[in-house]
């Protein structure tokens, strides 16, 4: 028993519920008026009322603590929001990089705090704009890197000494952080003082986003080899975003978001510790990356639930001991899978509620969608509503003058503590089958994935899960919105800009780069000293990434459905 | 589970027209294969779900695909990052009444284009083609002018598609 409640008074209180709950049940309106079988948006099955009995044996001091301290269910700063808000950080890229340059100036100008690049298919798979497989694709769904010069432009007028900036990006993400750094260093940058975030989630790749490139291990190898150089070289450098964001968008449950993500964490963990590196060295520049979906409630609980037992694990199961090790730190990105197409400004609605959660829930960082999201990527005016949404949840709520205003509400720790447990559950399963990477290769998270992709729509179709304006409420004439139209010249004037790059470089330069690389890549030394070398020299992302196909072959999808 | 898997290239030879009624390929699917005789007698309607370019956003093709099988239609999943002619080529060589291609990612006037003037460059335009995904009303009209059956939006309820289906595709 707990020491917060007198066990006496908390039994009687057991007893006044049960007698309440009889008088609950009168006054239910009979038939489906009455809501018998609530369930939170992932199918988790929520009481109609809360109370102490529901905590009774509550330790406040080894399950919640104080902010900044362990198990830092509260908040893994000690001021968290009244010290400093969240990075408004929206996520954004498109065509060109000039014409990305361009938004992000405007979203800097507009108040966001850091930069996030959407990259487009033909860059997250690592091929060039003139590759064949990349036609009709070059800046469709973000923007085109080719070369070194794109990356100059792409950051053109932004201060990267000061601006932190994260890339989404994953098979290739050292090759864009080999860009990266050199483009700073170009100007002046070294590479120490610079701050950010690489996505380089591979096993989340194989799981629910599928940006492939080469097979598990080898790529577990280049992102130690990331994680590895940053501990050395770029110390502000988060070089790895494990994430959860893409395994829900790929329809998992909260709970499957939650236990995945931190399994993919943990195989991490080992993997670095098998490369010799020491915990403590790497573990504080570990981040994370977590959706914030509809089920407002569900999503505060999974979050609170994330750091608890992320700090458990470093601790007890990894032994580290400096604090920041234990410090789950993460970006939130609002649920895109969670709008409609239909009625499209209901999409502020959602998004509104979505970034609440995730600012009650203690994100160090916040991408909220615009309510275009669905149609397309997003024009400008959409993209400043979504990022005034954050500023008015800063500013005018009130949300953020106390630093985790939901704790100790009965119905939030209990949430907490069960989103713990079924998350265990899923972790202690995988630990089984001898960890995420042989999870994986069982087809394991991934068909749990689209079981439960599968059973929501059911949900959806037989209106047991209602989707304003998609299953009630429906529209027959929508509004038009305006969208954002590519311009169909793009692809070519990218593929003469990168053939101008590639004849006006150094071509032996280059070559030898990408010869030190492929010598690099088939013994033990790290990558990201002769990616830099090659990036400097102009190379290409696809004769770099090539350097790694031939070296450790390919990924195929399993076809499984 | 009637899973059935198709790379490109697929080992029944490229170019040939063979009819795979009822003959299921099980390439990587830990499951048996078997050859029922009810699928040998009754012609269902044979289904290729494919994801043309490099977009690997593949929640709704699977779940698409899955509502196919349990309405009864014989899905073969093509996988993710398939090009136009690998598509074309695999739905020849199954002998499908329809493909089903999905895109989030922007580039569905290019890929789905490809894959409708592949079809006739090889002589099979009676394989009908249908898409869904992120398309916009404007686009959907666009695919529909070059030959697209029809396009399925965000939102649209699988009844819907599955419906669809049964009222305008005929095994051929």
């Amino acid at each position: 028993m707990g020491t917060l409640f007198k066990e006496d008074e908390v039994a009687k209180i057991a007893l006044e519920k049960t007698a309440w709950q009889k008088h609950f049940q009168q006054k239910l309106p009979a038939g489906p008026s009455g809501k018998r079988d609530v369930t939170t948006v992932s199918g988790r099955k929520i009481q109609e009322l809360y109370a102490p009995p529901d905590i009774e044996s509550f330790d406040y001091r080894a399950k919640l603590g104080f902010p900044g301290q362990y198990p830092y269910t509260r908040g893994v700063q000690a001021s968290m929001y009244r010290g400093r808000l969240w990075t408004m950080r929206m996520f954004a890229g498109l065509g060109s990089a000039k014409e990305t340059n361009k938004r992000f100036h405007y979203l800097v100008d507009h108040g966001q705090t850091g930069l996030s690049t959407a990259f487009d298919m033909p860059t997250l798979m690592g091929y060039d704009t003139e590759d064949p497989r990349s036609q009709g694709e070059g800046g469709r769904c973000g923007v085109a890197i080719d070369t070194l010069k794109d990356m100059e432009i792409l950051f053109d007028g932004l201060p990267v000494d000061q601006l932190t900036t994260s890339m989404t990006i994953n098979p290739p993400a050292p090759v864009l952080w080999a860009m990266y750094i050199a483009m700073a260093e170009k100007r002046g940058v070294p590479r120490a003082k610079l701050g950010g975030t690489l996505q380089n989630d591979m096993l989340k790749e194989f799981i629910a986003q599928k940006t492939f490139m080469c097979p598990p291990e080898p790529s577990m190898r280049l992102i130690v080899d990331t994680i590895e150089f940053g501990t050395r070289e770029v110390p502000g450098w988060n070089t790895i975003s494990i994430s959860g964001y893409h395994i829900r968008e790929a329809g998992s449950t909260a709970v499957q978001e939650l236990a995945f993500t931190l399994a993919d964490g943990i195989a991490y963990v080992e993997a670095a510790l098998e490369r010799g590196l020491d915990v403590d060295a790497f573990a504080p520049r570990l981040s994370f990356f977590f959706n914030a979906h509809i089920d407002f409630f569900e999503e505060i609980a999974k979050y609170r639930a994330a750091r608890r037992m992320w700090a458990e694990i470093m601790k007890k199961r990894f032994g580290a001991t400096s604090e920041r090790s234990l410090w789950l730190r993460f970006h939130t990105q609002t649920a895109g899978c969670s709008l409609a197409a239909a009625q499209p400004f209901n999409n502020v609605v959602r998004t509104a509620v979505e970034a609440l959660a995730a600012v009650l829930g203690g994100t160090q960082s916040l991408h909220t969608n615009s309510f275009d999201e669905v149609l397309a990527i997003p024009t400008e005016e959409a993209a400043t509503i979504a990022l005034r949404t954050q500023q008015i949840l800063a500013q005018e709520t009130g949300v953020v003058n106390t630093i985790d205003p939901l704790g100790g509400s009965y119905f939030v720790e209990t949430l907490t503590n069960e989103m713990e447990q079924a998350a265990h559950a899923y972790i202690n399963k995988i630990d089984d089958m001898g960890g995420m990477l042989k999870a994986i290769e069982r087809n394991y998270p991934q068909m749990e994935i689209a079981d439960a992709a599968y059973q929501f729509q059911r949900e959806l179709d037989e209106n047991k899960r209602i989707m304003v304006g998609v299953n009630k409420y429906v529209e027959e004439d929508d509004i038009p919105v305006d969208i954002y139209h590519v311009d169909e010249a793009l692809e070519e004037r990218q593929i003469a800009r990168t053939n101008e790059v590639k004849n006006s470089r150094d071509q032996r330069r280059a070559q030898e780069s990408l010869e030190r690389l492929a010598e690099a890549c088939s013994g033990n030394e790290n990558v990201m000293p002769s990616l830099i070398e090659a990036a400097s020299a102009y190379c290409t992302l696809q004769e770099m990434c090539d350097v790694f196909r031939k070296a450790f072959g390919l990924y195929r999808d399993p076809g499984t459905f | 589970m009637e899973t059935s898997f198709l790379r490109g290239d697929s080992c029944l030879g490229q170019g040939a027209r063979i009819k795979a009624r009822g003959i299921r390929l099980a390439a990587l699917s830990p499951m048996p294969c078997a050859v029922s005789l009810s699928d040998l007698m009754t012609h269902k309607i044979r289904i290729l779900v494919a994801k043309p370019g490099l977009d690997g956003h593949d929640r709704g093709a699977r779940i698409v695909a899955r509502a196919f099988r349990d309405a009864g239609f014989e899905v073969i999943y093509g996988g993710l990052h398939q090009s136009p002619e690998q598509i074309v080529s695999a739905a020849i060589q199954e002998d499908v009444d329809l493909i089903g291609l999905s895109s989030l990612a922007g580039a569905h006037l290019y890929l789905f284009d490809k894959v409708i003037e592949r079809l006739k460059a090889q002589g099979a335009e009676d394989i009908m083609v249908v898409g869904g995904g992120i398309i916009c009303k404007k686009d959907a009209e666009k695919l529909k002018a070059i030959g697209v059956k029809e396009i399925f939006p965000p939102g649209t309820p699988l009844k819907d598609i599955v419906g669809w289906v049964e009222k305008n595709v005929k095994p051929r």
